[in-house]
Order: C-alpha cells, then sequence, then structure tokens
C-alpha cells in the first residue's frame, strides 16, 4: 500500500463497511459511533498513523469492545499498522447523529426510526400509525418494544436520546 | 477509618459505588423476571448503571493516583470502604420493592444528573450528561410502574406500601449534608444534596399520590453508607457474590 495517498476519506470509507455487531444492516458510522478519524503521515517515511475516535450509545454498551476488535481488524487488513482508538463520552452520542441512510436500513430491517416524538412514526411492517408501546427496554440498551394494533405484529423501535 | 484527604475522590465513590451497587442488585433479576418485558428492563437497567459505574469510578481511580482501576475498586474494595448509600444495598425483597427503590432513587438522579451537568469539574459534567439520558428513562418506567402496581390489585397495592414502609427511612441519606458535600458545594462540583429535597418530595409525592400510595410521615433517616461508617449487614453478602472471581484468582480476566 502507497501510504502517502491514505486520505481521511479513504478511512471513512472503510469504516462505514464496517457493520454494527448488533444491527448489522446499519454500519458504525451510520449509527454515529465513529465521531473522528485522522491520518497523519511521518515527514521522512511517509507512514501513516491513524487515529479513530469513537462513542458508546449507552454507557453500558456491551458491543463497545467488539466495535474496537472490528475496526481495528477492519483497517489492519487493510495495511494500517500505526493505529490508535479512541473513547470519548462528551458530547454524549444521541440518535440525531444517525445518518438517513441508517435510519432507513433500520426501518426496512424492520425496526422503527427514532423520532424526537419518543414515539415510532409507524409500524414498519405495515405502516400503520396505530401503534402501542410494550416495554421502554427492548434486545439491546438502545432499542424498546412496541407492536402495531392494526397488523398484530410486535417491533422493536431504536429510542430516541 | 484514615480520614480520606481527597473530597473529589470520595465524591466520585458516592456516585460510582450508587451506580455499582444499585446495578448489581439490579442485575440479580436476571432471568428471574416477573415477565420477560420486565426481565429485559430489570437486564437493561442494571447494564446501564453498570456502565455509568465504569465512568464514575474510572475517574474516581484517576483522582486517587494510586495507579488503581474502576476494576480495583469495584473487586477489591470491603464493604467499609464503600460509599453507597444504605436504601441500594438492602435485599431486593420482591418486585414491588425493587421497584419502589428504583423508583425514589431515578426521581433523585434525574435533577441531580442535570445539575452536575453544569459542574465546574469538565469530567463530573461529561459523565453526568451521559448517565441523565439513561436516567431519564429509568424514572419514566419505574414510575410508570409504581403508579401500575400501587394502583392495581390489593396484593400488589398492599406490597408496594410495605415497600415504601420499609425503604422510606432509608431515602433521607440521600439528602445528608457533610464536609464532602460542603466541599464540592464550594468548589462548585455538585450542589447540595439537600438543595433537591423540596423538588424531589414534590415530585415523589405526586407520583405516590397516582399511585394510591401513603407517604410515610416518619422522618427518621438512616445513614452511615455514604460515609462508609455503618453499612447493613446486607453489603458484605452481596460483595462475597459480586467479587468472588476477582477475590479468588486476582487479576483473572477474559
Amino acid at each position: 500500500m502507497n501510504a502517502a495517498v491514505l486520505t481521511e476519506k479513504q478511512v471513512w470509507d472503510w469504516l462505514e463497511q464496517v457493520p454494527d455487531p448488533e444491527i448489522p444492516v446499519i454500519s458504525i458510522v451510520d449509527l454515529g459511533v465513529v465521531r473522528n478519524v485522522c491520518v497523519e503521515h511521518d515527514d521522512d517515511t511517509q507512514a501513516a498513523s491513524v487515529k479513530v475516535t469513537i462513542t458508546p450509545t449507552y454507557s453500558g454498551c456491551p458491543a463497545m469492545r467488539e466495535i474496537a476488535t472490528n475496526i481495528e481488524s477492519a483497517l489492519t487488513q487493510r495495511g494500517i499498522t500505526d493505529l490508535e482508538l479512541q473513547t470519548q463520552i462528551a458530547p454524549a452520542w444521541t440518535t440525531d447523529w444517525m445518518s438517513e441512510v441508517g435510519k432507513q436500513r433500520l426501518e426496512d430491517y424492520g425496526i422503527a426510526a427514532p423520532q424526537a416524538k419518543g414515539a415510532p412514526e409507524r409500524c414498519p411492517q405495515c405502516k400503520s400509525t396505530a401503534v402501542e408501546k410494550v416495554s421502554q427496554f427492548g434486545s439491546t440498551p438502545c432499542k424498546a418494544q412496541w407492536r402495531c394494533t392494526d397488523c398484530l405484529e410486535p417491533f422493536e423501535y431504536f429510542k430516541c436520546i | 477509618m484514615t480520614e480520606s484527604p481527597n473530597p473529589l475522590f470520595e465524591f466520585l465513590l458516592r456516585q460510582g459505588d450508587n451506580a455499582l451497587v444499585l446495578g448489581h442488585r439490579t442485575s440479580e433479576w436476571c432471568g428471574v423476571g416477573p415477565a420477560l418485558e420486565e426481565d429485559i428492563a430489570l437486564a437493561n437497567t442494571a447494564l446501564d448503571l453498570i456502565g455509568q459505574t465504569q465512568l464514575w469510578l474510572g475517574y474516581a481511580a484517576e483522582v486517587e493516583g494510586k495507579n488503581r482501576s474502576a476494576n480495583d475498586l469495584a473487586f477489591m474494595r470491603d464493604a467499609y470502604d464503600f460509599r453507597n448509600i444504605l436504601m441500594l444495598e438492602v435485599p431486593n425483597e420482591d418486585f414491588g420493592r425493587t421497584m419502589v427503590r428504583q423508583f425514589l432513587f431515578d426521581a433523585f438522579q434525574v435533577p441531580w444528573l442535570s445539575a452536575l451537568r453544569q459542574s465546574s469539574d469538565q469530567r463530573v459534567s461529561e459523565i453526568a450528561s451521559k448517565s441523565v439520558k439513561e436516567a431519564q428513562y429509568h424514572l419514566e418506567r419505574s414510575a410508570e410502574t409504581v403508579i401500575a402496581l400501587g394502583d392495581g390489585t390489593p396484593e400488589s397495592h398492599a406490597r408496594m406500601q410495605a415497600a415504601l414502609n420499609y425503604l422510606w427511612p432509608y431515602s433521607g441519606e440521600m439528602f445528608g449534608n457533610d464536609s464532602t458535600d460542603q466541599a464540592m458545594h464550594e468548589q462548585g462540583i455538585a450542589p447540595l444534596p439537600q438543595s433537591l429535597h423540596k423538588p424531589w418530595m414534590q415530585s415523589v409525592s405526586n407520583t405516590l399520590a397516582q399511585a394510591c400510595l401513603a407517604v410515610p410521615e416518619d422522618p427518621f433517616a438512616h445513614s452511615g453508607g455514604r460515609t462508609g461508617f455503618r453499612h447493613t449487614e446486607h453489603l458484605g453478602h452481596m460483595l462475597s457474590t459480586m467479587q468472588v472471581l476477582q477475590r479468588s484468582y486476582p487479576g483473572a480476566s477474559w
């Protein structure tokens, strides 16, 4: 690999291919977990050093370690040897950072996207707006359980925080 | 007991130990919750609290500067070094007591963490900003559950009132006022917990009224947890389970 041509955009593109371990239809970039990418080149050797900053969705999110491992393996596979991973908690992660592509992919997968009003807009299956909350908590810290009173299917809602 | 030279360290231990001890107690429900949704909710709440513990105790360890980690503080300290309030260490008993405790604590944590966002200490402010988002979800659920069960069947009502009567004398410790609180207040790191008592009383009374539960009148308050002066006999038993791995195989990891 020619280290001199490595750009931050290239690293972002690679990270966009790293899926979230718990919701594999969206990438860690779509989820807003990757906060910063910094690429620097050594003046003499031109060797690239890469610094990636990530932030947890919820403070106890058990996927953080796996996300870090997946970033490491994705970037080392591309020949990056000088890699530093940083975790930051401020500013606190918010669903506002989720990309529009990410929200659409969630919905296609059957998970209702986060809404500012704190409740899903519609059933991700039949699109009915007749929905009700089952529980504020779901299979991962970031989701709640809802159901559709039209098609009667339960579904998950990505909580807005 | 030697006097702690650093009030910030004490303060951080109080925050971290509250989250840790309640997080562990809540995790005891994992797999035995009264319904699948409740089991999941309890496990998620515990997970949030353990995550918050890592942030508070991680910072506490840095402030202490004795080369200890958050894990060392959680797993290698004995009961008398814990700084959690007593209310959080008493056994779960039943789902009613578990939820009343969660509610009384959440109703304090939401305004408390909201206030800590303005802390003069940047790290405290960051941890509070992260944690308060989770605490808001906890409060929403615990308040709803307290109302549903308090205003439920005669059996659920009786259990909720018994839980409230049991826990009430422990709730006063949240509003303690000692030299650590004063030091944090003077440095602009935290408000005096006392200053939250009135609004807490108002919001708790409001929810309890909706839950058809009577607020106990006895103003007596147990204390001794947040100073480490005297914990209940229950904390040692809890720690013997929580710490057994690190006590038996120090430094074990996977």
